[in-house]
């Protein structure tokens, strides 16, 4: 019988179907890894198990019976816990009051709490994961390796029979990770199943029994790990065939644009350089986490960098603020649009000017006619469905929501267009509208830049695309190779060479 | 679509029924209330706060707060104290610039304390703040009260136009411009490019500063302005009571001005609120004041109703925008 069963599991989004009968299988005291490309759908499954969204449809099964967690507490009163990628660690309290942080011990009739008790089998639940340290110490005086132990006792301590791990590895060092796979196995002996969630492929060989590979909310395959390799696992995971969805235009390629050499930020990027010319869209892919984000926010002087050169139009630019880089005709479309990108109390119009209020002033005050001429003109080109620029932008849907952000850079009268993930969360029909919006751009000779972790967008629209990976470019491929396809840029985005 | 309209309206328009209700109710509790040198009495009462909200309402949109609002208005009046009674000016142009100057300067200094000190929220710096001013209110003139300024400088806050002698107290003239004040205001935070601004890093810091925006200055402005509303502020007080007293410092101006602003639609977090909305708070703080005076409850029992109006203000302001992001969540379905 197995652990923990789930049946075409489907769980909606607006506009979205984040899980699509989704079926998974854990047997008792296994290590089961999950994988799949970002936006699978993994995090949507963590949290149908742990009970913090219930399922449209299809059931889960339990040790044979049918189980439904309405929250994470009733999930948790079966014996499944989770460790977040995030950990959630008081740095401020001791280990043993984190680890005791929801069921403290309290003296018989008193509402003291049983302090010495509560040491006592804080230490030997750390001493069980291999860690002798002091329970009294503040959890914050230790390391991430430990920290993540502590969450992890926490679930030992209610007798957790399925421990979901979220990437445990993704911020531990060497030492740690060796630590971390010790205490799995020995989790696994002690019967408790494991499901493991990463991003690594040989983290996946040499811990896990069996895999599942998921892909757009469906569940691909789960076999013994012994029967896959590394390029079977990739191939299951990409898998799509290119559809006609993308409007792909041809453009001649002109002058360079942006030039970036030997940019280093310590602990993100690591050397990076690259060009990108008018007339082109350049794609950069690679998982979350690999230093595309970080690569153009400090090139945007959004953060700082600690070192590395930026020449704009083949002239060393200086850029140290947003404010400077805008002035010399930069625009970044951020990946956050509701938390960076929009100020969502604000009327249409108010956010359309919000990069260039200071060019739509007659004298002392704010030229609304020209604003209201501004506003119809982007309503128009860009296709987006208002009823009034005077609307709050929060109420829109996330499309139009998208195209005013875009609007936004657009009357700043910017030359270089940085998007960051600018089909994320958007409908297929807003989709096409934003590559038809990009075409428009490269036509009228401006340069886009393309972030996205979507390698079907990538290479339908990218006239070259560069490949990051723990922050350093792995490599870079043009629209006419050969080996511009998913399987050679999914290689190259999990360390492997382009060849 | 029309339900929508029509619900904003009611929300928009809720602050002035209150107020029109709270004027019914104490029509007819006291025969007293709805006289002509009453309502003139009301508007004269409402100038100093209106004054002091005006100064809150920017920092409030920013989703910043000011507690050293009293405190500074006081002591740009015991400044004034100060150069008259030991340096013997009796210039009013300049007592009234020293005044004002006092007060932009303590505006300023908040405005550094946020943004390049990087306190984390100006809720402690302004309460710091508040603290050193009331201290310096009582240095700069010994803590002695002051009288006997000159014309000049109490013209503004005591002044009556069209004052008759068949017993009509005239409309005060620190009302007056009050109005001018906020039609300025007005115009400010809803036509010019740094109104809409400061707006928007209320709204959304960080996607203002990656528009291109420089909160940095947009928050030292506000804070400046704020100052500079206190200073005149300070300046009505003197003409209203004809002293600079130093002690006044603790009375409670900044809470005052922050119901005034909350029950005209401004909110904690930042991005909302109107003039006018505030104006009809300040006029209803004034007159649940007078009101009370009048139906002769102790200062006791005034407090413990004020008190009750400002955390059902807030309470207002946290129901409605959680009532907006349901809304909007809905909307998104």
């Amino acid at each position: 019988m197995s652990l923990m069963e789930l049946k075409d599991v489907t769980k909606r989004f607006p506009g979205v179907v984040a899980l699509r009968n989704m079926s998974l299988e854990i047997k008792p005291g296994e290590i089961h890894g999950l994988i799949g490309e970002n936006g699978a759908g993994k995090s949507t499954l963590i949290k149908v198990l742990t009970g913090v969204y219930t399922p449209e449809e299809g059931t889960l099964i339990m040790e044979g019976k049918e189980v439904s967690f309405k929250n994470p507490r009733e999930a948790a009163a079966h014996g499944i816990a989770c460790v977040y990628q995030e950990l959630n660690i008081v740095r401020l309290l001791s280990v043993t009051d984190n680890i005791f942080i929801n069921k403290a011990l309290k003296k018989k009739n008193s509402p003291l709490l049983e302090y010495e008790k509560m040491h006592e089998m804080a230490h030997e639940v750390m001493l069980s994961l291999g860690q002798d340290i002091d329970v009294k110490k503040e959890c914050g005086t230790y390391g991430m390796g430990i920290q993540q132990m502590v969450e992890i006792a926490k679930a030992v301590l209610i007798d957790a029979k399925l421990i979901i791990m979220d990437e445990p590895t993704s911020s531990l060092g060497e030492k740690e990770v060796a630590q971390l796979m010790k205490t799995v196995r020995s989790l696994k002996e002690k019967g408790i199943s494991i499901l493991f969630v990463s991003h690594k492929l040989e983290e996946l060989f040499e811990l896990c029994d069996r895999v599942t590979v998921m892909r757009d909310g469906e569940h691909i395959l789960t076999k013994d790990i012994s029967e896959m390799d590394n390029d079977s696992l990739i191939s299951a995971m990409v898998g799509r065939t290119l559809d006609n969805q993308y409007p792909k235009i041809e453009t001649t390629r002109g002058k360079e644009a942006l030039r970036v050499e030997h940019l280093n930020s310590t602990g993100l990027l690591k050397d990076v350089s690259f060009h990108a010319n008018y007339g082109e869209i350049l794609g950069f892919a690679g998982l979350v986490g690999a230093g595309r984000t970080e690569t153009f926010r400090a090139i945007f002087g959004a953060d700082g960098h600690d070192s590395g050169n930026i020449y704009i139009n083949e002239k060393p630019a200086t850029i140290k603020t947003p404010k400077d880089a805008i002035r010399q005709g930069i625009a970044f479309l951020t990946e956050d649009r509701k938390g960076q990108g929009l100020v969502l109390t604000q009327s249409v119009r108010t956010n359309l000017i919000l990069s260039s209020m200071k060019k739509c002033k007659k004298g002392l005050f704010l030229d609304e006619k020209h604003i209201d001429q501004l506003a119809v003109d982007n309503v128009e080109g860009l296709k987006i469905k208002i009823s009034d620029s005077k609307e709050a932008v929060g109420q829109l849907s996330g499309g139009n929501q998208q195209k005013v952000v875009i609007g936004k850079w657009i009357n700043t009268n910017a030359d270089i267009y940085i998007f960051d993930e600018p089909t994320r969360g958007i409908d297929v029909g807003a989709k096409v509208e934003v590559y038809n919006i990009m075409n428009h751009l490269i036509k009228a000779g401006k340069c886009v830049i393309m972030i996205s972790s979507e390698l079907p967008e990538i290479i339908g629209m990218s006239d070259r695309v560069i490949i990051m990976r723990e922050g350093k470019i792995m490599g870079e491929l043009s629209r006419d190779s050969d080996l511009l396809n998913q399987e050679t840029i999914m290689k190259a985005a999990w360390g492997g060479a382009i060849q | 679509m029309k339900t929508k309209k029509m619900k904003d309206i009611v929300s928009k328009a809720a602050p002035l029924l209150a107020l029109i209700l709270l004027f019914m109710i104490l029509s007819v509790a006291t025969d007293k209330f709805l006289t002509m040198n009453n309502m003139m009495n009301i508007l004269r009462q409402t100038a100093v706060n209106g004054l002091i909200s005006a100064a809150m309402l920017v920092v409030l949109i920013t989703a910043g707060i000011d507690l050293s609002v009293g405190a500074n208005a006081i002591l740009c009046a015991c400044v004034m104290g100060m150069l008259k009674n030991s340096l013997g000016i009796t210039n009013p142009f300049i007592l009234i610039l020293a005044c004002i100057i006092t007060g932009l300067c303590v505006g300023f200094l908040n405005g550094l304390l946020l943004t390049k000190m990087h306190l984390p929220h100006p809720f402690v710096s302004t309460l710091g703040m508040k603290n050193v001013l009331c201290g310096l209110a009582l240095l700069v003139v010994s803590t002695k009260t002051i009288s006997d300024f000159p014309a000049g400088v109490t013209f503004l806050g005591s002044s009556n136009l069209f004052k008759s002698l068949d017993g009509f107290s005239g409309i005060p003239l620190c009302f007056v411009v009050l109005l001018l004040i906020y039609g300025v205001y007005h115009f400010f935070l809803n036509k010019t490019a740094l109104g809409r601004m400061i707006y928007c890093v209320g709204g959304n810091p960080e996607a203002a500063r990656l528009s291109g925006i420089n909160s940095d200055n947009v928050l030292i402005f506000v804070y400046s302005l704020s100052g500079f509303m206190c200073a005149i502020a300070g300046l009505v007080i003197v003409g209203r009571s004809a002293v600079a007293n130093p002690s006044a410092a603790i009375s409670p101006y900044d809470t005052d001005a922050i119901a005034a602003c909350i029950i005209g639609g401004a909110s904690f977090m930042g991005g909302k609120g109107t003039i006018w909305g505030t104006l009809i708070g300040a006029l209803m703080i004034s007159t649940i004041r007078n009101g009370l005076t009048l139906l002769n409850t102790s200062s006791s029992v005034q407090y413990i109703v004020i008190g009750m109006v400002i955390i059902a203000a807030v309470f207002i302001d946290v129901t409605r925008s959680r009532m907006e992001a349901k809304a909007r969540r809905l909307a998104a379905k």
